[in-house]
């Protein structure tokens, strides 16, 4: 009795050190970004400074320099626009296919939303050289619509897929029901499933947003001017000049936009996770 | 309303309609048959416009000689872009720097998500915070976390080195140069790329291994079984479809992705890291040879199909089941 007893805290022991022993590494860049933000230049310059600690006052001046004297706010705002067109431009499409793959397309339903779902895994280096000069031919070069145009073509798929599997889960007979009373079934659709289906659109959201948030490759080929730039991009690049680190505002800009981002995609998490299983799970 | 049950197939034949001369003359939209497909349309043209024609394009421009200067889409010149490729040594580094970048990356990303997974089915204080941290690297952009990682590597400061140094791991007199060496700076990247796809891993094998009955577990432990031997003769094999579809996912992602290379060492030192994508990239965006570059990224393709190919085997193995 006392060896499992002996066996079963050495077990809990072993499952604790190895759990944060995990979050400690994955999560470390963070704390250093957090660290980084708050610290003073004297501070982080310092190599007698354990780095790992605040050593001397937190101070606010990077962020004031990151705020104040960057482009970081329009950025910002850049990546919000951008985001939010092609979030409704995914909605617009998405939506109906989703539900069409679903419901109405029968037997074809299933190997068609595959196929489009694939689409999502061909990736961004195989496409943005040909994707360069088309989007030069349309005269959207170093403009945000260059990605607004480009984007959809990513997160169209996913949503696809994400609502298609949504739509699945909702009784058929709901439809039906409301069929036959005399609705059309677009109207069904509208009136009926959409009201009920608000938070699988809203995870459909919130993914093609992050999408769109994390994207480096098409906006790094497309944008060659600063001011037209979006978080992903701009604060890489145009916070390093030559040799020049802006280190503090550096980490403060890669801390203010991750975390939000962080908080919203753990929301939703679950229905990501079902999304790329492709059904391997029962 | 208590006959309605039984008559839903009938009700799907002919929606809501009697006889076919009725339908006929309902609006358009509510025929299905029209209503489907015109649903479905728009976003199949739209991810074809996006997908379909540049991947054809791209076809063209590697047999062309499109310059970025140059306008429209150059001349066509046979396979020459791909015999010179094939020819540089710098194309046939990236080649198998990309092998090995995925292979030894995905490796560790596998047994590591695996160990991790595990941890996650027991109960303990705080696994939601837990989730949340470990999850921090996926769901943050790349690009931002990559910048996060130049800084603790490589760097008068860095806080890698501060560390080792504190554990007595390496002398203070000669702190290495990660982006400066060829192994070290490989070494980075693949250290990189597995903290960002590690968590990625975790939660799919997760999902797989809450789907594995209680029981199964249960049972074989009452009949003896010894923690390893119910990892390798149950749990393993019956994680087996998850395991190739998480595999087969970071595959992709490490396969493909330029986003670390591009802002950890640049391919550098001396293409000691450059792989297909970040060549082509540095070839047909930078460098202003269109062609070449696309030559390059085609060469993405093949692995790409292979992978489809699988995943679609493993779609409809779980179909039939």
């Amino acid at each position: 009795m006392r060896r499992r007893s002996v066996r079963y805290l050495a077990g809990r022991v072993g499952l604790y050190l190895t759990v944060s022993a995990f979050s400690a590494l994955l999560a470390f860049p963070f704390y250093w970004m957090f660290l980084a933000t708050f610290k003073t230049d004297r501070d982080l310059y310092d190599l007698k400074n354990n780095p790992l600690v605040f050593n001397d006052h937190l101070t606010l001046a990077n962020l004031k320099l990151l705020f104040e004297r960057t482009l970081y706010t329009t950025w910002l705002w850049n990546t919000f626009v951008v985001g939010a067109t092609v979030v409704a431009i995914t909605l617009l499409l998405a939506l109906p296919a989703g539900y069409a793959l679903a419901r109405l397309a029968g037997r074809w339903g299933e190997p068609l939303g595959i196929g489009i779902f694939l689409t999502y895994l061909v990736p961004s280096t195989l496409l943005f050289i040909p994707l360069s000069r088309i989007v030069a031919l349309l005269g959207l070069q170093d403009s945000l619509w260059s990605l607004v145009v480009v984007y959809p073509s990513f997160t169209i798929p996913f949503c696809v897929w994400l609502l298609m599997g949504f739509f699945k889960s909702i009784p058929k007979e709901i439809e039906e029901a409301a069929m036959v009373d005399g609705c059309s079934r677009a109207r069904a659709i509208v009136q009926i499933i959409m009201p009920i289906s608000l938070a699988g659109i809203l995870s459909a959201v919130i993914f093609a947003f992050t999408l769109t948030i994390q994207e480096f490759v098409y906006a790094l080929t497309f944008i060659t001017s600063s001011g037209a730039q979006t978080v992903s991009v701009g604060v890489p690049t145009n916070l390093v000049r030559g040799d020049v680190f802006f280190w503090g505002s550096l980490m403060a800009g890669c801390l203010i936009t991750s975390i939000p981002v962080a908080i919203l995609y753990n929301l939703f998490l679950d229905r990501f996770i079902a999304g790329f299983t492709v059904g391997a799970i029962k | 309303m208590g006959k309605v049950e039984g008559k839903t197939s009938a009700l799907e034949a002919v929606p809501l309609g009697g006889t076919a001369v009725r339908a006929s003359r309902r609006p358009l939209l509510d025929r299905e048959s029209f209503l489907g497909p015109i649903m479905i349309l728009p976003a199949v043209l739209y991810v074809l416009a996006l997908v379909g024609v540049p991947f054809v394009l791209s076809l063209y421009l590697a047999v062309s000689d499109a310059k970025i200067a140059s306008t429209g889409l150059g001349r066509f010149i046979g396979l020459a872009n791909f015999t010179s490729v094939l020819q540089s040594p710098t194309f046939l580094r990236s080649l198998v720097n990309t092998f090995v970048f995925t292979v030894v990356s995905q490796a560790l990303v596998l047994v590591l998500a695996k160990i991790l997974a595990t941890c996650l089915t027991k109960q303990f204080y705080g696994k939601s915070i837990v989730r949340f941290l470990i999850l921090l690297p996926w769901v943050a952009p790349i690009s931002l976390g990559t910048i996060g990682w130049k800084w603790m590597l490589d760097s008068l400061y860095s806080p890698v080195n501060w560390v080792l140094q504190a554990l007595h791991v390496i002398p203070q007199s000669s702190w290495p140069m990660w982006f400066g060496v060829r192994e070290l700076a490989m070494a980075s990247v693949i250290g990189v790329h597995v903290w960002r796809l590690l968590p990625f891993a975790t939660v799919i094998i997760l999902a797989g291994l809450t789907s594995i009955p209680r029981e199964v577990e249960e049972a074989s432990a009452v009949d003896g079984a010894g923690f390893w031997s119910r990892e390798f003769y149950i749990v393993l094999p019956l994680l087996r479809p998850i395991l190739t579809v998480a595999g087969l996912f970071g595959i992709i992602f490490a396969f493909t992705d330029m986003t670390v290379i591009y802002v950890l060492t640049r391919g550098g030192p001396a293409d000691g890291t450059q792989v297909l994508s970040s060549l082509a990239f540095f070839t047909g965006i930078l460098g202003g040879d269109l062609a070449g570059g696309a030559a390059i990224s085609l060469f993405l393709f093949p692995m790409l199909l292979l992978v489809a190919v699988v995943m679609l085997r493993i779609a409809r193995r779980a179909e039939v089941s």
